[in-house]
């Protein structure tokens, strides 16, 4: 039976006055600094830290913010976000365990530093943290779920989950997102030597939500980790996965789903770390986008450095609008130090909806409404096959029906096959 | 016996240097188990009667009237059309990626009926169709038209006709790019769905080729948007020795 841990309990709620405690960036003396003043041109010399202070508010000209609506996110660049925390509730496989510890836990922070304002508040700001550890050699016989849910978007708040695979272990953890939160997260996944982890991240929060999140992502020798976000529902909703391999033959991959409807911003913005050789890493980014001022912004970075000879990357994004009003950004960039590599590639593409598939399944007695919903499901279908997991595979199919149901059953009033009449 | 009704089609398409005209006053009558050929060279306007009936968006209709069986073809929509006993067999078929056969297949024929179809005589139903078309089994499970060869991508089209059942059929260069093999296998295709005598069938077709597998029972020839000249199937043996010089050379000197 798997049990349930959550650290909704006012018992063990960490006195408030802690989210200014810089104890521990303090201690870290190996603080990296950004060419003062000048654009910054590697992804390597990007600031990370985890100073607060190292990390001006943004004011949105900045590479990293120039997508963001930056007013929206605004609240979560508080150096103290002490609005009522998130309920942290996980139920958890039979071979996993979980612990709620305060920040000071040796454990934490090890997967990376932050690497932008938002991420640093939330590092600066979270009390206690939520650690799920599959120990060393078990194999997960279910899956463990961490539910993440806010009551409350009028206040800004952080949490910090880390999820830390040991050695040659194997397991799934689903993370969902809901409720109504204005939330800047960390989530650290350290994946040790020989373990296999798949991740998946769910943000789908009620309206009037602002969700910024750090993931950070540590990969040991012969390591393998499938990260998997899906973004769904929120106001504003910001994912940055910083993916770093600390051995060899570690392999990462990356998959991303998200349908933003009319207002809804949805960033994400990845970074791959091929700091040592023979890692292999695969980022698979697909969106849809309905409605006006539906935006989503897609940046995948990776860096292969010098000494990462035998790396073997490839990324994409793929948009589809289906409406006018819409708008997706899509920026891939590859840095390349080393020339001894197996391979290395991206591609993205953002298209309109295909008028002419719309025509050849309307042609079959389709009604459009419907060969609208094919033609969307089809677009997720291929991704949502990689993955590989049924139990994740179901939800995200379930997930994506639901969102065809919300945001298409407004497209038009034409009979669907749910209740068909006939033409004339 | 249902029949469909061509009056005075005028239709033009949008090019970059505005509307253009390409039907100019086609009229033609097909009833319920009889096989048109419509023939002619490229360029003059068969495919655009195909696609126009159909109702794709690309073509205007700017004078004219389609009827089925009496009802107003031209006002409804495409999948009305569909659901009216409509089917296009494209000359091109689209690419769906993501969207299985099996889905593709299940859903179109829930459309048409207006009730889903009964599982298991529709497993046996598209089984036994894709059998007689010499379509793989593994087939039903790739996603529409993605990948598939030509021929692939015509046996798709007339295994949806014979699982549709529409009242008139349009093959639209059906018979373009298949060798052989595949024509004779899609032709035998046509001809189960023509034995029922429930059919009409418009033939679109730039060669007789296929003419020698599908006996029509009319034969039109098309030229510059307009039936120029139609007849028995002597028609197009007589086409098949002279070509379309004929027409062609008429209308330059015209």
């Amino acid at each position: 039976m798997a049990s349930t841990t959550t650290d909704f309990d006012e018992a063990i709620g960490a006195p408030r006055g802690l989210s200014t405690d810089h104890s521990r960036a303090v201690a870290d003396g190996a603080h990296q600094h950004g060419r003062g003043g000048t654009p910054q041109s590697s992804r390597a010399d990007r600031l990370s830290s985890f100073d607060l202070a190292q990390f001006p508010v943004p004011n949105g000209r900045e590479e990293e913010w120039r997508f963001a609506p930056v007013d929206r996110l605004a609240p979560l660049f508080d150096a103290e976000l002490s609005g009522p925390k998130v309920i942290t509730t996980v139920i958890e496989a039979p071979e996993v365990t979980v612990e709620v510890v305060d920040r000071d836990d040796v454990r934490l922070g090890r997967a990376g530093k932050p690497g932008d304002r938002t991420a640093a508040t939330a590092w600066a700001s979270f009390q206690r943290a939520t650690v799920v550890t599959i120990p060393p050699q078990v194999v997960a016989s279910t899956a463990t779920t961490i539910r993440v849910e806010g009551i409350d978007a009028s206040k800004p708040t952080a949490s910090h989950v880390l999820v830390h695979a040991r050695e040659l272990s194997e397991a799934l953890v689903v993370i969902d997102h809901i409720g109504p939160a204005t939330l800047a997260e960390t989530v650290e996944v350290v994946v040790e030597d020989g373990a296999h982890l798949t991740i998946v991240s769910v943000q789908d929060w009620a309206p009037g939500s602002v969700h910024a999140s750090s993931h950070r992502l540590r990969l040991g020798r012969d390591a393998t980790l499938k990260h998997i976000v899906v973004t769904l529902g929120g106001d504003v909703v910001r994912i940055t996965p910083d993916a770093e391999f600390a051995g060899e033959n570690g392999s990462v991959e990356m998959i991303g789903l998200y349908f933003a409807d009319a207002g809804q911003h949805q960033e994400h913005r990845l970074f791959v770390d091929h700091a040592v050789a023979s890692c292999r890493s695969r980022v698979t980014y697909k969106g849809a986008l309905q409605g006006d001022g539906a935006h989503t912004v897609w940046v995948g970075d990776v860096l292969i450095r010098a000494a990462a000879e035998g790396t073997d990357t490839y990324e994409l994004n793929r948009n589809l609008v289906l409406s006018e009003g819409a708008r997706a950004d899509s920026v891939p960039n590859l840095e390349i130090e080393t020339g001894l590599i197996a391979g290395a590639g991206h591609a993205s593409a953002t298209g309109r909806f295909d008028d002419e598939q719309l025509f050849y399944l309307r042609s079959r007695g389709i009604p459009e409404p419907d060969a609208r919903r094919l033609v969307v499901r089809g677009f997720f279908a291929e991704l949502i096959h990689a993955i590989g997991v049924p139990e994740v595979e179901e939800r995200l199919t379930a997930a994506i029906d639901a969102e065809l149901e919300k945001s298409m059953s407004v497209l038009d009033a034409t009979p669907t096959l749910a209740g068909l009449e006939d033409g004339p | 016996m249902a029949t469909l009704e061509i009056h005075d089609l005028h239709v033009s398409v949008e090019t970059k240097e505005g509307p253009k005209q390409i039907l100019r006053g086609v009229d033609l009558t097909v009833a319920s188990g009889e096989t048109h050929a419509i023939m002619g060279p490229n360029g003059s306007g068969k495919s655009t009667l195909a696609y126009s009936l159909a109702g794709h968006p690309k073509y205007t209709v700017t004078s004219g009237t389609v009827t089925l069986d009496g009802a107003d073809v031209l006002t409804m929509t495409v999948d009305q059309r569909a659901r009216a006993g409509l089917f296009l067999a494209m000359q091109y078929p689209v690419e769906v990626p993501g969207v299985s056969v099996t889905n593709f297949l299940r859903t179109a024929k829930t459309a048409i009926d207006g009730t889903a179809p009964k599982l298991r005589t529709w497993t046996k139903d598209v089984t036994a169709a894709m059998e007689l078309l010499r379509m793989d089994p593994e087939f039903a499970t790739r996603s529409v038209n993605e990948g598939f060869s030509g021929g692939e991508k015509k046996r798709h089209e007339i295994l949806q006709l014979e699982l549709l059942k529409p009242k008139f059929a349009i093959l639209d260069e059906t018979d373009s790019g298949l060798d052989v093999d595949a024509l004779r296998v899609v032709s035998e295709g046509v001809n189960r769905v023509r034995e029922s005598g429930e059919v009409g069938v418009l033939l679109i077709t730039h060669y007789t080729r296929i003419l020698r597998y599908i006996k029509p029972d009319f034969v039109h020839v098309f030229v510059d948007g307009r039936i120029a000249e139609q007849g028995g199937p002597e028609l197009a043996d007589r086409l098949e020795d002279e070509g379309y010089d004929r027409f062609l050379t008429d209308r330059a000197t015209a």
